[in-house]
C-alpha cells in the first residue's frame, strides 16, 4: 500500500515536472511594421531566428502587419479579440495613445537588476525622447530613423556644384537647388533640385523644419500643441516657397513612396527621407549619391522617427521576462548593428557603433553614419494624446497650404485650435 | 454617310477595347522587364524572371492563395446551404410574415455587410472570432441577392414535379435536394462565379478581421506587400500583381464563353 | 400538414435569419444606439450624446460627402453609359467582338488592390505614364493624385475603368432577350438606327439599366480598396469618402463612437436610396 503511494507520487511528480518541461517553452507574439523599403521582413525573421536558437525555451511568432498604423490596429485588435500579443513594436510616437487604452507597461515595472536599469541607460538620449512618459521608459528603439538629405553626386557635378558640399543651410538649400533645376526646351522641367515629401508623413518632415527653426511641435506631457507659433509659421510659408518662389521643387504634393523611385531616376537632386531607405537606395542607385544631415535654418535639426518595442500589459510574467529578453537581444549591440547595416536604420545605442560590423561598415559606407550624427541635434517626433487624430488635423493644414487651398497661418491657427479643443482634456 | 458613322463608330471601340486591357498588357510588360524599362519602352527589352523570383521570396503568395482560396470557397459553400433552404420557403410555403421576411431580406441589398464594419468587426471580436476564415466569411453566408436569384428559379419550378416526389415519399430536404437543385442548376452556376469572384476579390473586410498569415487573404497581403510607404518599386508589384490574379485569370480566359454565358444568366431580366 | 408546413418554413428560413440578424440588423441597431450613448474608447468613461454636434462642427465630414455625392454623380452614369455602349458594340457585328468582351470584362476579374497600385504608376507626376504620353504634346507636370482639383476626378477614373465592365455583361444578357422581328419591322420601315435605339432598345433595356443604377449607386459608396493604395483619402481630404472616413475613425483614431454618427448618415443616405428605388422609380420601369 505505502510503496503504492509512493510509486504514485513518484510518478506524478515525473509527470507533473514533464509537463512543466513541455509548458516551460514560452511563447510570443509579436507584430511588426515595416514602412521603408526592402525585405525587411527577412531581417526581422533571421534575427528571431538566432534569438530561438539561444533560446529554445522561447517560441517567437514575429507577425509583419504593415504599415505603423496597420502594425497598432492589428495588435490591439489581438489583444481586444483575446489573442496572444506579448509585445509589439509599434511607431514611437503611439506611446500616449497606448496609455490611454491601458494597454502597455512600462519597462521599469519588467525589469529587476541594477544591471538591466544601466541597459535602459544605454540607448541614445534622443531616441528615448519619445518613449519616456512621466520619467517611466514605456518604449524602447528598434528601427528608428531621422529624416536625411540624399543628393545626387553626378548631378551636383554636372551642374558645376561641388560633390563634397550639400547645402548645409536654407539658404544654400535655394541656390544649390536653383542650379540643378533643369527646363527643356519648352520650358518643362525634367530635373528637380530638390524633393520634400508631402504625403506619407507630411507633419514629420513638417517636424525637421520647425525644429531647424529653434521650434518644437508639442509638449512632452503630449497634452499641448504649438502649430500656430510665427516659427511654424514660417517654417511651412519657407516649404511652401521652396516650390512656388524658388521653383526648385515642384509644386503641390510629393508622394512619399514614389519619391524614392523619382530619385533613382534622377528626376529630383535631392530627396529628403527616412534614413531607412538608405540601403535600398544603394542598392539600386547606379549613380554617384550622398547623404548628408539636413540643412539649418536657426539651427540643424529633425525629428526621431521610426519604432519602439512596447511591452503589453496582459500578458503574464513569465511572458513579460521572455519579451524582455526578447526586446534586449533584439536591441543588443550585434544584432542592432546587423539590422543597422541590412537597413539604414540606427544602431539604437552608441554600443552599436563599436561593434567590428558597424565600425567597418560606416568606414567603409560613411553615409552609414549620418543619422546618428545628426542625433545631436535632434527633437521627438510629434506625439501626443488621440495623436492619430491630432496628427491628421497637422498633415490636412499642411497640404492645403502646399496646394495653394489656405495661407500658412490661417492653417494653423485653425488646426491648433481643433488640436486644442482634443486636447484639452487631457491637461 | 451611314458607312463612315459605322467605321467611326467601331474605331472608337476599338480604340476603348485597347485602352480597357492596356494596363494589364502594362503589368505584363513591367513584370517581365528589369525595374530599368519599367518607364522606359523598348520594344526588345531583355526578358526576364527575376521580379516574380523577388516577389515570391518576399511575400508567402502560397499560403495567401490557399487562405483566399479557402475563404471563397467556405462562403460559397455556406451561401449556397443557408440561400436554397431560405430561397426554398420563399418560393414554395406560403406562411404568415412572408412578405415581411422577404423585405427584411431584401434590405440587405443595400445595407452589404461593408457598411456595418464597425459593428460587425466588434461583434467578432467578443466572439474571438478575429483572424479566422469563419469571421471573413460569416457576414456574407446570408446572401440577399443568392436568396433573391434561387427564389426567382424555384418558382419556376412546375408543381407537379415537387407533388410527384412527395408521392414517392420524399422528404422536404429529399425534395429540394433531388427536384429544385438540379433545375436551377444554372443558376447556381451563375450565382457561384459572381459570389468566388466577388470574394477572391474582397479587401476591406478581409483587411479588417485579419490579423496574420493564419487568415491573411491575397488581397490584404498584396496590399501591404506593395504599400506606397515602403517605396512603391513597381516592377516586383507588378509581379505579385500577377502571381495572385493569375488562378482567375487563367481559369477565365480558358472558359471565358462559358463564364460569361453564365453571367449572363444571373443577370435579372 | 399545413401547420408543420409552416413551422418548416420557419426552420428553413432560422439559418437565414439569424445571420441577417446577428450581421445586419442587430449591428444597425447598435451602430444607432452606440451613436447616441457611446464614447470612443478614449472618451473617458463619460457618455457623450454630442457626436452628432460634433458632426455638424466637422468641416472633414461636409467635406466627405461632397466628395462622396459627387463621386457617384460622375461614376454613376458615367459607368451606365459606358457599359451600354460597350454591350452594343460586343453585341453588334464589328471584328473582334471576342476580344472586346474579353478586354472589357478584365478589370472586373482583377482586385481593385491590384490595380490601384498600377494606376498609382499611371498617375505618379514625374515617372509616370499618362504624363510622359502628356509630354509628347508639350505638357508637363500634372499632379495627378497630389492636386486637389483632379486626384477625386482620377479616382473616378479608374473606378469608371473597373466597373463598367461589370455592367456590360448584364445589358448584354439583356440585349440578346430582344426578340430580332421588332429590328426587323423597324428596319422595313427604314428608321434610323438612333431612333431605334431610342424607341425600342432603350425601353426594353429599362429595367437592366435600373439594375445597374441601384448597383452602381451602392458601389460608389461602399467601393473604397482604391483609397487605401492611391491616396488614403488625401491630399487634405480631397479624395476621402464616407466609408474611408468611417474606417479611419474607428481603425486608426479608435472613435468608434463617432464612426457610429458617421455610418447612421450612411445608413440614411442608403435607405432613402432604397426608397427611391422601390418607390418612384419601380413604378415608371416598363415590365
Amino acid at each position: 500500500m505505502r510503496t503504492n503511494i509512493k510509486k504514485l507520487l513518484t510518478l506524478g511528480a515525473i509527470g507533473l515536472s514533464f509537463s512543466a518541461l513541455v509548458q516551460a517553452k514560452t511563447e510570443l507574439t509579436m507584430y511588426y511594421p515595416v514602412s521603408v523599403g526592402g525585405a525587411l521582413t527577412k531581417v526581422v525573421d533571421s534575427i528571431v531566428d538566432d534569438f530561438e536558437q539561444e533560446n529554445p525555451d522561447i517560441d517567437v511568432k514575429a507577425i509583419y502587419a504593415g504599415n505603423y498604423n496597420d502594425a497598432r490596429v492589428k495588435a490591439l485588435a489581438a489583444l481586444n479579440s483575446g489573442q496572444p500579443a506579448q509585445l509589439s513594436v509599434m511607431f514611437s510616437i503611439d506611446v500616449h495613445e497606448l496609455m490611454d487604452l491601458d494597454a502597455i507597461v512600462p519597462f521599469d515595472d519588467v525589469i529587476s537588476t541594477s544591471a538591466d536599469r544601466q541597459w535602459l541607460k544605454s540607448f541614445h538620449p534622443a531616441l528615448m525622447e519619445n518613449g519616456i512618459v512621466n520619467d517611466k521608459t514605456y518604449g524602447i528603439p528598434f528601427q528608428r530613423s531621422t529624416i536625411v538629405m540624399y543628393y545626387n553626386k553626378d548631378l551636383f557635378r554636372a551642374a558645376g556644384l561641388d560633390p563634397e558640399k550639400a547645402p548645409s543651410n536654407w539658404q544654400e538649400l535655394v541656390e544649390m537647388g536653383k542650379k540643378l533645376t533643369k527646363k527643356d526646351s519648352n520650358g518643362n522641367v525634367t530635373q528637380w533640385g530638390a524633393m520634400i515629401p508631402s504625403t506619407g508623413y507630411p507633419y514629420w518632415m513638417f517636424g525637421a523644419l520647425t525644429k531647424e527653426k529653434g521650434h518644437k511641435l508639442m509638449n512632452q506631457a503630449g497634452n499641448k500643441t504649438y502649430f500656430d507659433d510665427p516659427k511654424a509659421i514660417a517654417a511651412l510659408e519657407f516649404w511652401k516657397d521652396l516650390g512656388n518662389k524658388h521653383q526648385v521643387m515642384p509644386k503641390g504634393m510629393i508622394e512619399w513612396g514614389t519619391l524614392r523611385q523619382n530619385f533613382l531616376e534622377e528626376k529630383t537632386a535631392i530627396m529628403w527621407h527616412s534614413t531607412g531607405n538608405l540601403t535600398a537606395v544603394k542598392k539600386a542607385a547606379n549613380f554617384d549619391f550622398g547623404v548628408a544631415m539636413l540643412p539649418a535654418d536657426e539651427e540643424r535639426g529633425s525629428p526621431t522617427g521610426g519604432g519602439n518595442f512596447y511591452l503589453f500589459k496582459n500578458a503574464t510574467t513569465e511572458e513579460k521576462q521572455a519579451a524582455l529578453k526578447l526586446v534586449k537581444f533584439m536591441t543588443s549591440p550585434k544584432q542592432a548593428a546587423k539590422w543597422s547595416i541590412e537597413t539604414g536604420y540606427m544602431g539604437v545605442s552608441p554600443a552599436a557603433y563599436q561593434t567590428k560590423e558597424l565600425a567597418n561598415y560606416v568606414e567603409s559606407f560613411p553615409p552609414a553614419a549620418i543619422a546618428r550624427d545628426q542625433l545631436k541635434y535632434a527633437t521627438a517626433e510629434l506625439s501626443t494624446h488621440q495623436s492619430g487624430r491630432v496628427r491628421k488635423l497637422l498633415d490636412d493644414a499642411i497640404q492645403s497650404v502646399l496646394n495653394g487651398q489656405q495661407d500658412a497661418k490661417q492653417a494653423l491657427t485653425s488646426a491648433q485650435k481643433q488640436a486644442d479643443r482634443i486636447l484639452s482634456r487631457y491637461r | 454617310m451611314n458607312k463612315t458613322l459605322t467605321l467611326l463608330s467601331s474605331s472608337i471601340a476599338w480604340v476603348l477595347a485597347l485602352l480597357w486591357i492596356f494596363p494589364l498588357l502594362y503589368a505584363f510588360w513591367a513584370a517581365f522587364h528589369s525595374a530599368e524599362y519599367t518607364t522606359n519602352f523598348v520594344l526588345f527589352a531583355p526578358l526576364e524572371l527575376s521580379n516574380f523570383e523577388k516577389a515570391w521570396s518576399q511575400a508567402p503568395f502560397m499560403r495567401y492563395m490557399f487562405n483566399t482560396f479557402a475563404i471563397s470557397i467556405l462562403t460559397l459553400a455556406g451561401q449556397l446551404i443557408v440561400c436554397t433552404l431560405a430561397a426554398y420557403a420563399l418560393a414554395r410555403i406560403k406562411f404568415r410574415g412572408r412578405a415581411f421576411v422577404f423585405s427584411l431580406i431584401i434590405m440587405q441589398l443595400m445595407v452589404t455587410p461593408e457598411i456595418l464594419i464597425v459593428e460587425n468587426y466588434q461583434t467578432l471580436a467578443q466572439l474571438h472570432a478575429i483572424d479566422t476564415y469563419l469571421a471573413v466569411a460569416i457576414p456574407y453566408i446570408a446572401s440577399a441577392f443568392g436568396i433573391f436569384l434561387l427564389r426567382q428559379s424555384f418558382k419556376s419550378v412546375p408543381m407537379d414535379l415537387e407533388n410527384a416526389a412527395k408521392l414517392e415519399g420524399c422528404s422536404l430536404l429529399q425534395i429540394i435536394w433531388k427536384v429544385y437543385v438540379p433545375l436551377a442548376k444554372p443558376t447556381y452556376v451563375a450565382y457561384a462565379l459572381v459570389s468566388i469572384s466577388t470574394h477572391w476579390n474582397n479587401f476591406l473586410w478581409p483587411l479588417i478581421v485579419t490579423n496574420t498569415e493564419n487568415s491573411r487573404p491575397l488581397t490584404v497581403g498584396l496590399s501591404i506587400f506593395g504599400a506606397p510607404e515602403s517605396g512603391v518599386d513597381w516592377a516586383i508589384i507588378c509581379a505579385g500583381t500577377l502571381i495572385s490574379i493569375a488562378p482567375l485569370l487563367l481559369i477565365f480566359i480558358i472558359f471565358q464563353r462559358q463564364f460569361i454565358q453564365s453571367f449572363m444568366h444571373a443577370g435579372i431580366k | 400538414m399545413f401547420k408543420t408546413y409552416k413551422a418548416q418554413a420557419w426552420l428553413l428560413l432560422a439559418p437565414a435569419l439569424i445571420l441577417l440578424v446577428a450581421f445586419t440588423y442587430l449591428p444597425i441597431g447598435n451602430t444607432i444606439w452606440r451613436s447616441v450613448f457611446g464614447f470612443g474608447v478614449q472618451m473617458g468613461n463619460q457618455a457623450s450624446p454630442e457626436n452628432y454636434a460634433r458632426l455638424l462642427d466637422d468641416p472633414v465630414f461636409w467635406q466627405v460627402l461632397k466628395n462622396s455625392a459627387l463621386y457617384a454623380l460622375i461614376t454613376v452614369p458615367a459607368s451606365i453609359f459606358f457599359a451600354l455602349s460597350m454591350a452594343l458594340w460586343v453585341n453588334g457585328k464589328i471584328a473582334g467582338t471576342g476580344f472586346m468582351r474579353l478586354s472589357f470584362f478584365t478589370p472586373t476579374m482583377l482586385p481593385m488592390i491590384s490595380v490601384a497600385n498600377i494606376w498609382l504608376l499611371f498617375y505618379s507626376s514625374e515617372i509616370g505614364l499618362f504624363n510622359a504620353v502628356l509630354g509628347w504634346f508639350g505638357v508637363s507636370g500634372v499632379n495627378w493624385l497630389g492636386n486637389p482639383d483632379t486626384a477625386l476626378y482620377s479616382l473616378m477614373t479608374m473606378t469608371i475603368w473597373k466597373e463598367a465592365g461589370f455592367f456590360m455583361i448584364f445589358y448584354l444578357a439583356a440585349l440578346q432577350t430582344i426578340s430580332p422581328d421588332l429590328y426587323k419591322a423597324a428596319k422595313t420601315e427604314n428608321a434610323s438606327s438612333l431612333y431605334i435605339f431610342r424607341r425600342i432598345t432603350f425601353p426594353l433595356l429599362m429595367p437592366t439599366t435600373l439594375f445597374v443604377f441601384v448597383n452602381a449607386l451602392l458601389n460608389s459608396f461602399k467601393l473604397i480598396d482604391h483609397l487605401f493604395i492611391l491616396t488614403k483619402g488625401g491630399p487634405n481630404n480631397a479624395t476621402n469618402l464616407l466609408l474611408y472616413y468611417i474606417y479611419e475613425n474607428s481603425f486608426s483614431f479608435f472613435d468608434t463612437a463617432y464612426a457610429s454618427a458617421l455610418t447612421v448618415i450612411l445608413l440614411l443616405i442608403l435607405i432613402v436610396m432604397a426608397l427611391i428605388q422601390f418607390g418612384v422609380i419601380e413604378r415608371r420601369v416598363h415590365y
